[in-house]
């Protein structure tokens, strides 16, 4: 028994070893600073004064507001495009073009999210490609600009986080049994109705999932509201950063770390409550 | 007599290989019809047709007197038991029941009400909340059926629904089934490869190969009066001879065997005299030690094995040549002295002989 018990712990090392020193550790540091702040005095001490800066200066919780409310509006469309894609995949298209499509959608994470979103700003600023094809056409006069507004952070968001909707439902929907669709279909229901009581009930898990994905890494994302967004779309990762680097207040941005990853816990908590759903089910 | 279904001259092709070929028959109105052959042999397809899954290459099929060709299946009068159910496991059983009635809009209260007889009907009452995992093989089954059953169908599909149930169940809703038919009186196509399944429960059985209908007939027809080779190889045992017309005597004829027998026996439509042909007979024709030996063909085998089945028990024999043969062995003790090695007298009378042309 001893033996196999160094074993364990030998493999087991790395693993612990990780994850106390590069996640734990800095956690905990930052979790001491964001309770510590200057007093009117300039001198250190516990305070609880940069959780409050949050909740009473509205600039602050504003922008969580509107970061949360464009990562759930990019969740929901992320689902939408998604589905009919993953349906595609997994039940209509032949088993040797899955394989080539699947690869096609991984094929733009080869490259790092910088270099993509640098190609759609290729594409969509005012002397981009696509104003210039759209001039050419003479579809407008003038060229327009499509960068720097919500609409484009939104639509880049979309395309960063469609891979990570897509797979869990692919993988979903290839366990529905195609015959649950037919009987369906010979019981007298219309697509609408397949779609609504078999398909979707079928996919909850995996749309759970995919969801919760989205959804964090929209709303902890920096590079693309950053790049695409407007100058008055603040991201609230651009929050976090602005006290770091520009502020210098570690302890201001660390609270904002915390509170960012208190709050988007509490809202998949409070989206998992009212679809009826429980994490563990999710996850297996 | 109306019929419920007719399918005219019915063919499905997929690329270069013909499913269906030209398939055509009528199904009276209350009656159970089965469509019995091989794996492969395009019944699944025909269902399927009839279902509205798939559209036949060419030929009409009317439900009820109205072509349904082009119509999808959700507007059909025609509901399908899948082989493997296909119950909606996100719902339960009244769910499950009432997802037809649902869908065409019916109230609340008519929804439950004709969920709970239906559920009462297939002897499952007070099911309606039970999870489908909860539910054995028997009445799941019986929850598939209802489930179409509820929308009152002109004709009811069932494709194997009993191939993955294990044996003694399997005898047990067989019976079920039949009678479940006789008492509400839905026209039921059943579709199968377990000959004894179709003669069982059927009025009438069409045996199926390779895309066309061999047979259509009664059960005790098909096993009785085969038409075709295939159709006497395929319902029931049958033992094999392949030999030659040697001379035509009214509608019988006498064929010498490969192995030198000299039989008598009814030929199928065919063969002048010299033709080479398939003679089979069923085991059970055979009787061991005849005391009337008046106008039977006789001849000797040894026993091999003895293969005991209960009522159904058979002897192996060989004749001289080694040609195996099975033979019915009553169970009323006469011939419990019989022991492998046993030289044995078999006579069979000319009637239950067939002769085909024979294949090559």
């Amino acid at each position: 028994m001893p033996r196999s018990r160094l074993v364990f712990w030998l493999f087991f090392a790395p693993v612990l070893l990780w994850l106390l020193l590069l996640i734990v550790l800095p956690h905990l540091d930052l979790l001491t600073m964001s309770f510590r702040g200057e007093n009117d005095y300039g001198e250190m001490g516990w305070t609880l004064q940069n959780y409050r800066n949050f909740f009473t200066e509205p600039v602050y919780w504003l922008t969580f507001v509107r970061t949360a409310l464009y990562a759930l509006i990019t969740t929901f469309i992320t689902f939408l495009l998604a589905m009919p894609v993953a349906f595609y995949i997994s039940k209509l298209a032949r088993s040797r073009v899955r394989g080539a499509l699947m690869i096609l959608l991984l094929l733009p994470f080869w490259v790092s999210e910088l270099v993509r979103v640098y190609g759609w700003m290729i594409l969509l600023r005012e002397s981009g490609v696509l104003n210039f094809v759209m001039l050419k056409l003479g579809l407008i006069d003038k060229p327009v600009e499509m960068l720097y507004n919500d609409a484009a952070m939104i639509m880049g968001l979309v395309y960063t986080s469609m891979l990570f909707m897509i797979v869990p439902l692919v993988s979903v929907m290839e366990s529905l049994d195609d015959s649950l669709i037919e009987a369906a279909h010979d019981l007298g229901a219309g697509k609408i109705a397949i779609w609504r009581t078999i398909i979707l009930p079928h996919c909850k898990p995996g749309i759970t999932s995919g969801a919760i994905v989205v959804f964090m890494l929209a709303l902890g994302n920096y590079l693309t509201p950053n790049l695409m967004g407007g100058k008055n779309s603040l991201w609230f990762t651009e929050q976090i950063y602005n006290q770091f680097i520009a502020s210098f207040n570690w302890n201001q941005g660390s609270a904002f770390g915390f509170l960012l990853l208190a709050l988007s816990s509490l809202i998949i908590w409070a989206g998992l409550k009212l679809t009826g759903q429980r994490l563990g089910e999710v996850a297996s | 007599m109306t019929n419920d279904l007719s399918v005219r001259n019915v063919v499905k092709r997929f690329a270069d290989f013909t499913a269906v070929n030209d398939v055509s028959f009528d199904v009276p109105s209350g009656s159970f019809f089965s469509i019995l052959g091989p794996s492969g042999c395009g019944k699944t397809t025909l269902l399927r047709m009839i279902a509205g899954f798939d559209s036949p290459t060419s030929g009409d099929i009317d439900i009820r007197g109205a072509s349904v060709i082009g119509v999808p299946p959700n507007r059909r009068p025609v509901n399908l038991v899948f082989q493997h159910l296909a119950l909606f496991p996100m719902m339960n059983v009244a769910e499950n029941v009432a997802f037809g009635l649902r869908r065409r809009g019916a109230s609340g209260n008519e929804i439950s009400r004709k969920t709970a007889a239906i559920l009462d009907r297939v002897g499952l009452p007070g099911y309606g909340r039970k999870r489908i995992d909860q539910l054995s093989g028997g009445q799941k089954q019986r929850v598939a059926i209802a489930r179409c059953l509820v929308l009152d169908p002109s004709v009811l599909l069932l494709d194997e629904p009993l191939g993955a149930l294990d044996l003694k169940l399997r005898e047990q809703m067989k019976l079920e089934l039949k009678k479940l038919q006789a008492k509400i009186g839905t026209t039921f196509i059943y579709i199968t490869h377990d000959q004894s399944e179709a003669l069982v429960m059927s009025d009438r059985v069409a045996v199926m190969h390779d895309g066309r209908f061999e047979q259509v007939g009664a059960p005790q027809e098909l096993y009785g009066r085969p038409a075709t080779p295939f159709v006497a190889r395929f319902v029931g045992d049958n033992n094999k001879w392949r030999g030659r017309i040697t001379q035509r005597v009214g509608d019988d004829v006498l064929v010498a065997t490969d192995e030198g027998f000299s039989f008598r026996a009814r030929a199928q439509g065919c063969c002048g005299d010299g033709s080479v042909v398939d003679l089979f007979l069923r085991p059970e024709a055979m009787r061991i030690e005849p005391r009337e030996t008046d106008g039977l063909n006789l001849f000797d085998v040894t026993v091999k094995s003895i293969l005991f089945d209960g009522a159904n028990s058979r002897l192996l024999t060989v004749t001289r040549e080694d040609h195996e043969l099975l033979v019915t062995l009553p169970q009323n003790r006469r011939f419990d002295h019989i022991e492998p090695g046993n030289d044995i007298r078999v006579g069979w009378h000319p009637e239950s002989g067939i002769c085909f042309e024979a294949e090559s």
